[in-house]
Order: C-alpha cells, then sequence, then structure tokens
C-alpha cells in the first residue's frame, strides 16, 4: 500500500481493494515505526485523519468519491490548520494552535484528501537541508548521512519514504524541487499566482508559492487540480481558469523543443549529476524533442538578487512575531522593548535572525536603493532572461541541484549555503513554473532533472515529465529503508 | 558596502532582536559575507531598467465593501500569551 | 524681530466605509474591545490584505473634489516598526506612488476673503488599534478593532501662516469630507486626526526654519491653540538664542502646551518597501470619469452659487455653505418657502440662536427644515406677522404642534388686516386713552412720531399680538393727525 501513487490507490480504492480507513490507518502505522528516525512529521494528526478517512469511505459508499477521495496526504507545516497545530518549523511557533484553514487545506479537504499531519521544514522555510528547524532536521530516507533537503524536507522526506503518497509543499527559491531532486521524486512548483497563498505562513510574499510533491508527474496533476484557482482573499493569486491538468499528459513529445541554458552546466556541476541529466535529455531525444542550448545571461546575478529581495520581504513578514496576539512570549519582560527583543531572540533559530537582519539592514535608510531598487531592476533581467528563452524553446531543462543531497552538517557556512541554489533561485525571481523529476542516482543519492516553462504553463511541464516518467523508472525507485521497514 | 558591528546592532535594534555581544560579532561576519555576495549585483549596469516587485504584470482586484467577518475573540484570543477583559496585555506604554 | 510662522498639516481621514480596508471585518466605532478585529487584522500568521473598493473610491472623490491629479497607477507600501497597536509590525500605506497627487483646497478666512492652500497628496493608509492605559496591573491593554479602519491621509504644503489659517484649512477639509459623504468627520471619535508641522523663520528669509511634528491636534480649537503655543515657544527659544530641534512634540489641551516626544529614541527608520501582497492600483478613465460624474456639489461650489444666483452676501453664503448638513437644511426651507434671503436671515438667526443655546447640531434640530420652511411661507405670504412668527418658532421646537399652520390655528395668530377691524380696535384705544391723545395733540409734530409707539403697543395688545403692525401704524397716524 505504502509505495503506490495516488493514481493507483486511488484504483485500489474503487475496486474495493481496502478502504480509506484502512490505508490511513496502514500509513499512521507507519509513521509511528519509522518517523522517530526520520523526523519528516513534526505533527500527527491521528484522530483528525481517520475522521476524514472514514468520511472518505462514507462518500465514496454513496457514489461521490472524486479523484481524490481518501486519499492520504501530509502538509509541509507552514499551512494554518484549524485546531491543529502549525509551528512553521520555529520554536515561535510551537505553541500556536491555528484558529483558521489555509485556502490549499480547505481545497485539499474539499477534494476528499486525508492529512496525516504536519512535515518538518527548515524555520519559516528558510533554507536548503532541513537543519534550520526547532525540530531537529529530517534524514533523508535514501541514506541517513545526508539531508533531504529544504525548506520542505519533511514533505520530500516522507513521500520517499513511504509514509505518505504526497505531501504539499512550498518553494520560495527551490524548497519543493531541490528537496524533491534530493529525496528522489517528483515536485512543482507552479507559477506564481497559481495557488493561493492565504494562510500559508509568509516568507518571501513575492516569491512563496505551494505546489504537490508526489511519487509522479501524473499525482502531482491531481493534486494541483484540486490546488490551483482564484481565492479571493489573495490578492496576488490570480483570476484565470484552471485547466484539467490530467488531460494533456498522454500529449507526444514529438517536436517538443527543449533549451539547456548554457549557465545551468557550468562551473560547479557535480560531474556525475551533469551525467545523469544528459541521459534523461536524450530520453527525451528518443520520444522526438529537439534540444539546442540557450542562455540566461543573467543567472549568476540570482542568488544575489535572491538575498535581497527574500530577507527584505522576509524581515518584515516575521515582524507580526512579537509576543503579543500569538507565539512565543518572553517570560517577564522588563518592558516593552524587552518583550519584542527577548521574545524574538528566543523564538528564532539563528538563520531567520540572519535572514531579519540582512533584510532590515538593506532596507533601511541610506542602503535601499542600491540593495532593493537593485536588486528589483535586477530581478526584472532575470525574468526578461526566461521570457527571451522560452521564445525560442518549449521548456528548459537542466540539474535541480548542482549536486546530489549532501551530508547532514556539510554546509556551515551561510554562503555556501546559499550557492546550492543556484539552479531554482532564478525561477521564483521570474515567477515561471518549474519541476523536479528523479533522473538517476550518484551513489544511493538521488539526482533530479529540472524543468522549466513559461508563465502558467504547468499543464505542459506535467505532460513532459509525465512523458518521461512513462519511459523511465528513476521515480519507481524506493529508498532500501522504507523497503526494509515494510 | 563594509558591515560595521553598528550597522548590525542597529538592524537588530530596528527589529527588536536580542542580541548579546557574541552573537552580534559572529553576525558581523556572517552578515559581511552575504553582503559581499550581494554586492555582485553593484557590477550590473541596470540604468533605465524598472524595479520588478511582481513577478507577473497583473493589477490588484478589488473588494466590494461588505462586512464579511463575525466576532471570533475567543477563538483568536486562545493562541494569546497574555488577555484580559478582551485586551491583548503588554507591558505598560510610556507616552 | 519678525517673524514668519509656516504651517503644513497632515490630517488623517477615517473613510466611512462599512468594512475595513483590507479585511470583511466591520468598522463601526463603540464594540467591544478585539471583536471586531478579525484574523486579518490581528495579522495572523499567513494573512492577507484585499483592497476595498470603496475606500478607493473616496480617495478619488476627494481627489477630484480638490482638483489634484489622480494618477493612473497608486501602489501600497509597508511602513515598518514596532508598536503594540500595530498588529503586523508594518502600516500598510501609500509612500512613493499615493492614490490622489496634488491639488488645492480653497480657505475662508474670517474677513471672508479666501485663499489656496496647495495639497502636496492623499494616500490611502490603514488605521491602527488603541492602548489602553488604564490599569491592567501595570500592564497596557490593546483593543484592535480599530486597526485596519481605512485612513485618508490628506498632506498640504507648508502654506499656512497663522493658527487662524490652519484651523479654516482643517475646517475646509472637514466641509469637503462631509459633502462628499466620504468621512462622518466626527473629531470627537477620531474620525478627523491631525499632526501639524510648524516652522517659524525671521520675516523676509527664504529657507524654512526647523520645524517640529505636533502630533494628535484632534479638534479645531486644539489646532489653534497648539499653534499658538508652538509658535510662542520657537519664537522665545530663537530670541533667546537657542535652536528649534526637529522633533515629535504632543499637544496636551489639560495644560495648554506641546511637550517633546521620544526624545532618548533614536530617529525612525521606517524602511519603507512596496508591500508585495497587494499588487498595483490601476485606475482606468472610465471608473474615474464616472465618480467624477457623480460627484455631489461641493462647499466652494455651493458657497458661489449662494451668492450669485442666490443673492445672498458673502458671509451668509459662506456660514451656509460651511457643512453638508447646514446647506442641506437650508436648502430644504428655501425651497419650501421660496425665498432664499428669508430663509438665510431664519436659519442663521432664530433656529441658529436656538441651536446654540441648547448646544445641539443642525441635524438634531428639533424643527425640521420642512417645518421652518412651512413658517417662512407664512410669514412671507403676511399670514402671520414677525412677532407671532416667533412665537410660532418656540412652538414647533417645544413640540406644540406638527407644522406652522396648525400652531397659527390653534393659537389664533392668523395676522388680522381687516382695515375695519383694526379701526375698530384703533378707536377703541383712541376712546381708552384720553391722557395720551392729548399730550400726542400738544407736542410738537417733529416729536409726535415717538408718541405713536405707545398707542400701536395698546393696539397690538388688544389685538393679541395678530394686527399687521404696518397697517396699525399708517392707520393710527392718520386717526391721531386727523384729532390735532
Amino acid at each position: 500500500m505504502h509505495d503506490k501513487t495516488l493514481a493507483e490507490l486511488k484504483r485500489s480504492l474503487d475496486a474495493g481493494e481496502f478502504s480509506s480507513r484502512e490505508l490511513t490507518q496502514h500509513l499512521l502505522g507507519r509513521i509511528d515505526r519509522l518517523d522517530g528516525a526520520l523526523n519528516s512529521f513534526i505533527t500527527v494528526t491521528y484522530d483528525q485523519a481517520l475522521a476524514a478517512a472514514e468520511a472518505a469511505d462514507a462518500a465514496r459508499a454513496a457514489g461521490k468519491a472524486g479523484a481524490l477521495t481518501g486519499l492520504p496526504l501530509a502538509l509541509k507545516d507552514i499551512f494554518c490548520t484549524r485546531d491543529v497545530r502549525t509551528t512553521a518549523g520555529s520554536r515561535m511557533l510551537d505553541n500556536f494552535i491555528a484558529p483558521y484553514d489555509a485556502s490549499v487545506v480547505e481545497k485539499l479537504a474539499a477534494a476528499g484528501t486525508v492529512s496525516l499531519g504536519k512535515t518538518n521544514m527548515d524555520e519559516f522555510a528558510m533554507g536548503s537541508s532541513n537543519e534550520n528547524s526547532h525540530y531537529g532536521p529530517v534524514k533523508n530516507p535514501w541514506d541517513f548521512a545526508a539531508v533531504p533537503g529544504g525548506s520542505s524536507g519533511g514533505s520530500a522526506a516522507a513521500v520517499a519514504a513511504g509514509l505518505v503518497p504526497a505531501a504539499i509543499g512550498t518553494d520560495t527559491g527551490g524548497s519543493i524541487r531541490q528537496p524533491a531532486a534530493f529525496c528522489g521524486i517528483t515536485g512543482l512548483k507552479p507559477t506564481y499566482g497559481r495557488v493561493s497563498r492565504y494562510g500559508m505562513i509568509a516568507y518571501a510574499s513575492s516569491l512563496d508559492q505551494a505546489g504537490p510533491m508526489a511519487r509522479s508527474a501524473a499525482d502531482c496533476a491531481l493534486l494541483l487540480n484540486a490546488m490551483a484557482g482564484h481565492d479571493l482573499r489573495d490578492s496576488t493569486c490570480v483570476q484565470r481558469g484552471v485547466p484539467d491538468y490530467t488531460e494533456e499528459l498522454d500529449t507526444p513529445l514529438a517536436g517538443l523543443k527543449i533549451g539547456l541554458p548554457r549557465e545551468y552546466f557550468g562551473d560547479g556541476l557535480d560531474p556525475q549529476v551533469e551525467a545523469a541529466v544528459r541521459d534523461a535529455i536524450r530520453v527525451f531525444e528518443s520520444l522526438g524533442a529537439s534540444v539546442r542550448e540557450v542562455s540566461l545571461p543573467h543567472t549568476h546575478y540570482a542568488i544575489p538578487a535572491y538575498y535581497v529581495i527574500a530577507p527584505a520581504e522576509a524581515s518584515s513578514n516575521l515582524s507580526r512575531f512579537d509576543g503579543v496576539r500569538f507565539g512565543h512570549r518572553c517570560a517577564n519582560p522588563a518592558d516593552l522593548i524587552d518583550l519584542y527583543k527577548r521574545s524574538r531572540a528566543e523564538g528564532f533559530g539563528d538563520e531567520v535572525k540572519r535572514r531579519i537582519l540582512i533584510g532590515t539592514h538593506t532596507l533601511s535608510e541610506g542602503f535601499f536603493d542600491a540593495y532593493y531598487k537593485k536588486a528589483q531592476q535586477v530581478r526584472r533581467l532575470i525574468r526578461q532572461d526566461f521570457l527571451d528563452a522560452f521564445e525560442e524553446v518549449d521548456v528548459l531543462m537542466g540539474p535541480a541541484s548542482p549536486t546530489p543531497a549532501f551530508d547532514l552538517g556539510a554546509n556551515k557556512d551561510p554562503v555556501s549555503m546559499y550557492l546550492q541554489d543556484i539552479y531554482t533561485i532564478a525561477i521564483n525571481l521570474a515567477g515561471i513554473p518549474g519541476m523536479s523529476v528523479p533522473a538517476g542516482f550518484v551513489g544511493q543519492r538521488p539526482v533530479g532533472l529540472q524543468i522549466l516553462g513559461s508563465h502558467f504553463t504547468e499543464a505542459r511541464l506535467l505532460n513532459v515529465a509525465h512523458q518521461f516518467q512513462q519511459g523511465t523508472d528513476w521515480h519507481r525507485q524506493r529508498p532500501a529503508f522504507a523497503e526494509e521497514n515494510a | 558596502m563594509a558591515l560595521e558591528h553598528a550597522d548590525v546592532q542597529r538592524a537588530a535594534h530596528l527589529a527588536r532582536l536580542g542580541l548579546t555581544d557574541d552573537e552580534a560579532a559572529r553576525y558581523v561576519d556572517d552578515l559581511g559575507r552575504i553582503l559581499e555576495m550581494v554586492d555582485m549585483l553593484q557590477a550590473l549596469d541596470t540604468e533605465g531598467v524598472a524595479p520588478l516587485a511582481h513577478p507577473l504584470d497583473v493589477t490588484q482586484r478589488l473588494r466590494a465593501d461588505e462586512v464579511t467577518e463575525s466576532d471570533q475573540r475567543s477563538r483568536f484570543q486562545r493562541c494569546a500569551p497574555a488577555v484580559e477583559n478582551g485586551l491583548y496585555l503588554v507591558p505598560r506604554v510610556v507616552e | 524681530m519678525q517673524w514668519e510662522t509656516m504651517i503644513g498639516l497632515e490630517v488623517h481621514v477615517q473613510l466611512a466605509t462599512r468594512s475595513k480596508i483590507f479585511s470583511g471585518a466591520s468598522t463601526a466605532f463603540g464594540a467591544e474591545p478585539n471583536t471586531q478585529a478579525c484574523a486579518v487584522d490581528l495579522g495572523l500568521p499567513g494573512v492577507l490584505p484585499v483592497l476595498n473598493e470603496a475606500a478607493v473610491a473616496m480617495a478619488v472623490k476627494f481627489g477630484l473634489a480638490i482638483h489634484a491629479e489622480i494618477p493612473e497607477v497608486s501602489v501600497f507600501d509597508r511602513k515598518n516598526y514596532f508598536y503594540p497597536d500595530l498588529p503586523k509590525g508594518y502600516q500598510t500605506s501609500q509612500m512613493y506612488q499615493p492614490i490622489v497627487g496634488a491639488g488645492v483646497v480653497e480657505i475662508t478666512l474670517e474677513d471672508g476673503t479666501t485663499k489656496p492652500i496647495r495639497v502636496h497628496h492623499a494616500h490611502l493608509e490603514e488605521d491602527a488599534g488603541k492602548s489602553l492605559h488604564e490599569d491592567f496591573h501595570g500592564m497596557t491593554g490593546v483593543d484592535l478593532n480599530r486597526a485596519g479602519t481605512p485612513l485618508l491621509e490628506i498632506v498640504s504644503e507648508p502654506d499656512m501662516r497663522s493658527a487662524k489659517e490652519a484651523a479654516a484649512y482643517l475646517k475646509a477639509i472637514h466641509s469637503i469630507v462631509t459633502y462628499l459623504g466620504i468621512s462622518d468627520g466626527n473629531m470627537a471619535e477620531g474620525s478627523m486626526r491631525c499632526d501639524v508641522n510648524v516652522s517659524v523663520r525671521p520675516k523676509g528669509q527664504e529657507t524654512f526654519g526647523t520645524r517640529a511634528e505636533i502630533k494628535n491636534v484632534n479638534s479645531f480649537r486644539f489646532v489653534e491653540r497648539a499653534i499658538a503655543y508652538e509658535v510662542d515657544r520657537q519664537v522665545e527659544l530663537l530670541e533667546e538664542g537657542g535652536v528649534v530641534v526637529q522633533e515629535t512634540r504632543l499637544f496636551d489641551p489639560e495644560r495648554d502646551e506641546t511637550r517633546s516626544m521620544r526624545t532618548k529614541e533614536e530617529a525612525n527608520d521606517y524602511r519603507y518597501f512596496p508591500c508585495p501582497d497587494l499588487l498595483p492600483v490601476v485606475l482606468d478613465k472610465a471608473y474615474i470619469d464616472h465618480l467624477r460624474d457623480n460627484l455631489p456639489e461641493l462647499p466652494a461650489d455651493k458657497r458661489a452659487r449662494f451668492e450669485r444666483a442666490l443673492g445672498l452676501s458673502a458671509y451668509d453664503a459662506s456660514v451656509l455653505s460651511a457643512t453638508r448638513e447646514m446647506a442641506d437644511y437650508f436648502e430644504e426651507v428655501m425651497e419650501v418657502c421660496g425665498d432664499a434671503k428669508q430663509a438665510a436671515n431664519w436659519v442663521q438667526g432664530e433656529l441658529a440662536g436656538a441651536l446654540n443655546r441648547e448646544g445641539l447640531a443642525i441635524v438634531d434640530s428639533p424643527v425640521s427644515a420642512r417645518q421652518l420652511g412651512e413658517l417662512v411661507a407664512r410669514v412671507i405670504d403676511d399670514t402671520i406677522n414677525g412677532k407671532a412668527a416667533k412665537q410660532v418658532f418656540q412652538a414647533l421646537w417645544n413640540g406644540q404642534g406638527a407644522s406652522a399652520d396648525a400652531i397659527i390655528e390653534a393659537q389664533g395668530l392668523k395676522q388680522v388686516t381687516d382695515t375695519g377691524a383694526i379701526e375698530a380696535m384703533i378707536d377703541q384705544v383712541i376712546a381708552d386713552s384720553p391722557a395720551q391723545v392729548a399730550q400726542y395733540r400738544d407736542a410738537e409734530p417733529d416729536k409726535r412720531g415717538k408718541m405713536i409707539g405707545y398707542f400701536v403697543g395698546q393696539v397690538m395688545k388688544a389685538s393679541r399680538g395678530t394686527a399687521n403692525p404696518q397697517q396699525v401704524n399708517a392707520l393710527l397716524k392718520q386717526k391721531l393727525d386727523a384729532l390735532c
């Protein structure tokens, strides 16, 4: 049960092979047995999960089952869930029981999905390794010495380890795609504005986007169908129809024009990762696609621009955590300033503080133009690079990360950690959709192929990824950890 | 643009983050290296390039002026650290 | 040395929307603490703002009313600072691209002359909550009901030269926003609040003096008093060789002085940047035209029309157009009675006097505009005389009758104009007053005019005030002169 895709599970539920309640219980049991070692969940919602599963079984019995009815998933602990603790991986929110549901959570519940709980993450989604969680690092199920990636590391690890067939993540600079790559699963960051951000605890508002993480592109399509769409509560969520993302999955790829950004195959790229990615691209050629090199000339400015824009927005977004209305409050504050300074010093971890400080500094008087305004200008140039490239090709392909999953504790220096996101971060600045799909291994550790499209071309990306998965079985590989403990 | 100890202390105060001297010293170092990386932007000529605040060229949708929210004070204050008579309590603010 | 005062005002007007600027919570005043603070107003993790159309429309209407440029694009920025009544740690405001550009407000001074005051811009922002400093065991209580109420901040140029001009400007703004119906203008409930920038410079000097900002001046009277105090303070300081410090000061109405705030704190750094949760607001021409086409007549236009078309004096026109309520009342009286000058006299005379005595606002007048109009009509058509009219007014005020006609009827106040009836009363009075008649007859002809008053009084008394006084006068003169 635990290694099936959503599509396969749906067929089993429809055929009556097992009920959603049985499936849910089975997975909750696995979480109990395995997650102590993996640490992919912060909160497991046993009672709510079983109640939702029973409701789904009843709906199915009444002939009212939809595409996702009764299918389990997990939510990154950045989505507010009514009456369920929502921590964002931070001590600041250790005691925060959200009083409302995020829009995505509402939509997925309305589609009949069964949430098993809230997954571990880098604190406030700031990180690329899941080592910045107040709840401890998550292990990579393929190799416990490796990180699962971040910030949606718990979601990726839980799916890879067979604890849940799918999970929802968020991606601000690669936080869905990079952990998907590191854990050998399929992840999609939709176009900015495709999925509502309401109820998703903000890191960097102009970059954050929620998306599905699953065992196949087809599963991602099913989930995106339920997640996408306009939301009156999010001004940045676009008013635009939602296609059926499963409809184009089977479109043949003959004639597809693939661009390989020269800058994504340069210095710093692990040769074995490059080899796996180039092998994957040959699969596409065999499916009738043509490949050419393109250039994204401002690629190397993406990380500097990101580390101005994201921390600036974060420094402001995180001001609401002040110990007054919710969240951590220090003991016996002497006065108001003490309340603020100590509550925030105690509630936030190191990386969060670092980014708040950077953002505060770059926005402050005398620095704004040199940093923030400059970064926004560069952001336009970066977006233009992509728009230009998509004049020539349908999709771009390259590695999701320059290396496979690195070792826990390997990147102590913040700047070297930031540089890991070189291939993912520009995508958020440009607001375009991107996927990572499993494309091989370096040793035990998975390699992710990144596929990028122009704004609102999710259906095309899912089609391209699905066709690749029809011809390969990288996405069907499971870590020994998941099997040994079956 | 080099970062001074005073810059970090100032940012920490503006952000209401309590830092010990040791922490501040460490952040001077970390932030200095991050800003050094960021300073790469200065090399790029962006003359005449309009800043981009949002990745999509869309405009603000307006909401009809209707009261849609009802009182949920008790629910919202369940997660509050200190309330009395429906008010959030903070150390005395001196004006 | 002669000093020149430079005053600029930042007026915060609470817009009269039903719901908040970025959420669907009610803006009603006076609810239990925090019962009108929804998830968005509280800044709960994950919430997002969506802009209220009515707030945008109201801001644009104001801009059109002051002949301001309305830019096609405006942008919301975040103003970052920590304060317990500011839930998100930033105020969503407009720093760089406000919704209303430069415009002009015309103020009317006490002598009836007008002066243009330039408005630099006006921008939309959200109000903060309130900190309550009563004793909560030495703590401050925070009520966020007001958080997120839409504010229009109207920033003037430093064009005012006296406290009186500043007060006149504030009145003009009050008048415009209430005419437009975009604010209730209730200063006691904080619907209009004002920060005042004051500086002085030696007369003739080109450069500006250092200014002090006085926060929270919340009535027309306080504006005058705060400025008067502050000007004296600055002049005194400079004349003693001191310097004015650029700072924020608070007006204390109890002690009638301003005092320095936050002197120990370093200058604020609000780190404005565009709010990433809100998109640029783009207003197309059709939308702006539609709002322009539906603007009500504004105070300046009304004042001009009262003068030109109705022939009122500049003073009357200015008083009667000062507030929308006043103008509406006056115009209804005029419409009912058909005479602008009579309507103006009654509204500013009898009605204003009675309202003043009782401390009532015109909207709370016990005499409706229709009732007063009908009363004035009866004066104009000679149904009653002036004295009886005052009686009728008092009766209406006291609720002793539904209409002027009913009271005239019930109290028998209809004016007697029948010459025969008046002559009969005169004859009776002459017959009853032989001594006075003799005095009249013996007096020098040029003294008799004054002496006639006695007879008029007696006749009016005999008629219980209903005789037409002009007729009484004329007939008496005839009859008495005939006796001489």
